[in-house]
């Protein structure tokens, strides 16, 4: 029973950070029906800046509160600039080109971040400077509660309370959603949708920054390869709860990572990934819009 | 147009041709990129016909590519049907085993998924073209992570050496290839493929059945998808699960952009630009220090997307273009 | 205008290849200088740029500066034929020295071996890469050793008698490891308790550590590379698992301890030799190592100079630079005394010599015991 209270924990904050991800996927692909292949590279720039930035104000060694504002702050400057730069360069001149150049693109310019990544950085891995102070917060017995388990958990749900907030109780947000559904409807009324699409890209990214420090910090080996995997998980767990929608996106992540969990723990370890991809396909082939999406007709 | 079996006679005469001039005139390491660019031209032309002519997103050319290259390799290294002065003609059957293998695995993932659209489609193949690479990994007949070694290559006899007889492989799928795929897209069922990627509404209301339309696409494609794997691994002569991941799919995915969708002697031109750009860009390191061949792929990459949306080719042939280039210039 | 462009490229691909022979012996090195195994690609080539300049530094060979040619293969099997294909009819090397992966190792050698140029790789343990030809060396240790030697360390120093296996799925060095530790182990008596796999770039390994920590094992062995072992380590102290854990040579990485802090301090891993060795060969290798790249050696970087070193004495001793005598010379190879143990090539062109079992404590690695090799 511990074991199984155990896996459930494990799956959720492993969840949790592939939700975080997929926010940022289900974001930009709400607005601009594109898969943003070079969001999980922007989140590996995010974790080296945080990196670089730490060595560089000398808190490497000095876990609190104070360094883990700081980083997130630096990080989310950095990813949000280089999302901003993304899209001013490279995305927003495709805008009326097929979705295969688009993806293509992207993929590009993912391919780019990660080779640049290997040559500025180096390809070996680095280690991720301490965060929070790694301390047990409750203990019962064999089941322990973790600080850093905790700051992850509180601070992936600010982000996306935050989120949700922006999206449904502000006029931007509300801006938003009306060139997610329309963007022609939503230029004639008015709304700057170039601006729009570029105010997603910096909340999308800075998301990303967010991402970057957590897994940093509970996962302190980074490497310019880093966001290849987990970006694709987090990008099938978007899919999973129905893309573009911001809760579902939630949903999606905390399916994969208990699934994925629970994959190990009852059935087969190497099969792991290839489970996590099997239950997409069926999931889509069942319902296709995701969990929470909804399929549109399309119509003539 | 080619009406005849003239001229995929002719043209298979013309690249001997070439193939003579590489045996004697270069070294080995161009005769073996050679190769490379017939398997990768293949591929590239196989997937236009899902990407280009219908209009489909496949992401997971390269696990149909590692069913052919597995089959055969297994096939080839357990099972030896004609007598060995006939070898040649062994490794035809391998790859024809290979491509019908990858094919009927092009059903079964064709058969449910192709009811779902672009990026859905996108994201569909490219989990499944993972699952190949993991279920692959886990096999131990097939070596796991070990791979396969020494995978017997095409036999040297009647009097053509090593690299002629696998040229003259190449060549014969190659060319096979392309004119199959070029009489079906000039065909009814080719204009039935792309009026399903034009507009598949108009398309199923004009009495064309569009899925089962993009499912023998997407089967003709694996099939030769299985066949350039087949050629692959007889060349290489050794494969691992990690030679058909999600960016070897991404590979030819480029290809056929970079060539233009839809056309198809744009994707055997695109196919050998990739192919050899990275070989060219090599000599770059001796100025750099760096190795700098990826950047510079990616960031080309961008650049044609952006400033060429159409790929090089665009929707025309190579004889078109001509056309077109010779009309201007007079 | 595209014409051009492409016919100036294409004009490239001929004119890099040609090649200018004259008072330099040609060397070829290919690895992964990109791609998922970059770090490792990497480390290698630093050693073996290392020993070629020391060489050049004292004059060269004979008279002749080595020049060293080092293609990547960004951790691709096919390219790592073309690679290696291009190194010998192309550049014209004399021998090649490569790759750390056995799985691309296992690729090119055929080629070396078709024509006749000697092959050295500096870490690729599987026992087949060697079997293709007589022209393929290695100097490292094969993972049958390598196995062996955690088993009878396992069992007989550590009376150890339940271990538990975590091995990486997608590494061929990792699984050929862990089947030989897991069929000596239990010949000697031990029991797996389980064994469990995880993917090289997994970052998350707590559901495969919570089912091993169900079993209660004494230790877990974890053949795979210090980029994942780290953050296993971490993991598993999180989890409360007080089991050390144990590993093989590609735990050799100062990184090791930098991103499995504490929790990594206990555990024991077979390797070459040990950083903590009083010998000069050893001490002057850290030392002139750090001066040129300012950080500490990984193994990989070590294999690569020895195997660099195993060519260089080879090719000193040769009467002449042909491949051959080359290759005849390599294959003499006796006592050498490198960075990573003494060295002497074997029949089967395997380096026979002994493994060190050494204990993680900190930023160094504690010896612990040294075992020879069965005849």
């Amino acid at each position: 029973m511990q074991d199984f209270l155990q896996h459930v924990i494990n799956g959720l904050s492993l969840g949790s950070i592939y939700a975080l991800i997929a926010l940022g996927y289900t974001m930009v692909y709400g607005i601009l029906q594109m898969i943003n292949f070079a969001h999980s590279d922007v989140y590996m720039v995010g974790a080296f800046a945080s990196y670089y930035a730490a060595k560089w104000l000398g808190i490497e060694n000095q876990p609190g509160l104070m360094t883990l504002a700081t980083l997130l702050v630096v990080s989310m400057l950095v990813c949000s600039l280089l999302g901003l730069t993304i899209e001013r360069l490279a995305y927003r001149p495709l805008r009326k080109a097929p979705k295969l150049n688009i993806l293509i693109t992207a993929i590009g310019v993912s391919l780019f971040l990660e080779y640049t990544g290997q040559i500025v950085f180096g390809a070996d891995p680095k280690v991720f400077p301490e965060v929070v102070n790694d301390m047990v917060l409750a203990d019962f017995g064999r089941l322990q509660l973790k600080s850093s388990d905790i700051t992850v958990l509180i601070v992936s749900l600010i982000s996306m309370v935050a989120l949700q907030f922006l999206i449904h109780r502000t006029k931007v947000g509300r801006a938003m959603r009306a060139v997610s559904q329309n963007a022609a409807v939503a230029a004639m009324l008015g709304v700057n949708t170039d601006r729009i699409i570029a105010f997603t890209f910096v909340v999308g990214s800075s998301l990303a920054g967010v991402g970057s420090v957590l897994v940093g910090m509970k996962y302190p080996k980074i490497e310019p390869l880093m966001g290849m995997m987990i970006g694709l998980k987090a990008f099938v767990a978007a899919v999973l709860g129905g893309i573009g929608n911001i809760t579902g996106a939630v949903l999606g992540g905390l399916i994969m990572g208990l699934s994925e969990e629970m994959v190990v723990a009852y059935l087969s370890s190497t099969y792991r990934d290839a489970l996590a991809f099997g239950l997409l396909i069926l999931i889509l082939l069942f319902r296709p819009a995701g969990l929470l999406g909804r399929y549109q007709m399309e119509k003539v | 147009m080619l009406k005849s079996l003239k001229a995929p006679v002719l043209s298979f005469l013309g690249f001997i041709l070439i193939g003579v001039v590489l045996e004697f005139g270069f070294s080995a390491f161009i005769q073996i990129t050679a190769l490379f660019v017939l398997v990768n031209i293949i591929l590239a032309m196989s997937l236009n016909l899902v990407n280009g002519t219908t209009g489909q997103f496949s992401l997971g050319h390269a696990g149909f590519m590692a069913v052919g290259a597995y089959v055969s390799a297994y096939s080839s290294q357990h099972w030896v049907p004609l007598p060995e002065s006939l070898g040649f003609l062994n490794f035809i059957i391998y790859a024809v085993l290979a491509g019908l293998f990858a094919a009927f695995f092009g059903f079964l993932v064709g058969q449910p998924s192709l009811r779902l659209k672009g990026d859905y489609l996108a994201i569909v193949t490219l989990g499944f073209g993972e699952i190949i690479r993991v279920a692959l990994l886990n096999m131990d007949f097939l070596g796991g992570a070990r791979g396969i070694h020494a995978i017997p290559t095409l036999p040297e006899g009647w009097g053509l050496s090593r690299f002629m007889s696998q040229y003259l492989f190449g060549l014969f799928w190659t060319v096979t290839c392309f004119f199959v795929l070029w009489r079906i897209i000039h065909s009814s069922h080719g204009r039935a493929l792309l009026s399903v990627r034009e507009d598949e509404i108009a398309a199923e209301a004009m009495g064309v059945n569009t899925t089962s339309m993009k499912v023998r696409a997407f089967v003709i494609a694996a099939f030769f998808a299985g066949v350039a794997g087949a050629m692959s691994a007889h060349y290489v002569r050794y494969i691992s699960p990690s030679s058909f991941g999600f960016l070897k799919s991404v590979d030819v995915v480029i290809m056929v952009v970079l060539g233009g969708m839809g056309s198809m002697t744009g994707a055997i031109f695109a196919a050998i630009l990739v192919t050899l750009l990275p070989e060219v860009l090599r000599g770059l390191q001796d100025l750099t220090g760096v190795d700098l061949r990826m950047v510079i792929y990616s960031l080309a990459l961008i650049l044609v997307m952006i400033l060429r949306p159409k790929g090089l080719f665009g929707e025309m042939e190579l004889p078109d273009l001509w056309r077109r280039y010779v009309r201007r210039s007079s | 205008m595209k014409k051009q462009i492409l016919a100036a490229l294409l004009s490239g691909l001929f004119v890099v290849g040609c090649t200018k022979s004259g008072d330099e012996i040609r060397v070829g090195e290919f690895g992964s200088l990109t791609g998922n195994e970059a770090t490792f690609g990497i480390s290698t080539n630093k050693g073996i740029r290392m020993a070629i300049d020391e060489v050049n530094e004292k004059g060269g060979i004979k008279g002749k500066k080595i020049k060293l040619i080092t293609l990547d293969d960004q951790g691709k099997d096919t390219e790592a034929v073309q690679v290696v294909t291009r190194l010998i009819t192309q550049e014209k090397v004399v021998a090649v020295l490569g790759e750390v992966a056995s799985s691309r190792t296992k690729a090119a050698a055929p080629i070396a071996q078709e024509y006749k140029i000697p092959l050295i790789t500096p870490s690729s343990t599987n026992p087949e890469v060697t079997k293709i030809g007589d022209h393929v060396f290695r100097v490292c240790f094969i993972d049958p050793f390598q196995g062996y030697v955690m088993a009878k360390f396992a069992s007989e120093n550590l009376k150890l008698k339940k271990v538990a296996i975590l091995r990486d799925v997608k590494n061929d060095y990792s699984v050929g490891l862990a089947d030989v530790f897991a069929a000596d182990f239990k010949k000697m008596g031990g029991e797996i308790t389980s064994d469990i796999s995880y993917q090289a770039g997994d970052v998350d390994f707590k559901a495969q550590l919570t089912q091993i920590r169900s079993k209660n094992p004494d230790a877990i062995y974890v053949p795979g590379y210090y980029t994942e072992v780290g953050l296993i380590a971490k993991q598993a102290r999180d989890l409360g698992i007080k089991a050390p854990l144990m590993g093989g040579d590609g735990w050799d990485s100062s990184k090791l301890s930098e991103i499995g802090k504490d929790a990594i301090n206990g555990s024991y891993f077979s390797n070459h030799y040990t950083s903590e060795s009083t010998d000069p060969v050893v001490q002057d290798f850290i030392k002139r190592f750090k001066d040129k790249y300012g950080e500490t050696p990984d193994g990989l970087a070590a294999m690569g100079y020895d195997a660099a070193k195993v060519l260089i004495t080879a090719m000193e001793r040769a009467p002449d630079l042909n491949p051959k005598s080359i290759r005849d010379e390599i294959a003499k190879t006796k006592d050498f005394v490198g960075v990573t143990g003494k060295i002497t090539l074997n029949e089967n062109r395997d380096a026979v010599k002994s493994a060190v079992i050494v204990q993680v404590q900190g930023a160094t690695n504690k010896y612990v015991t040294t075992i020879n090799p069965t005849p």
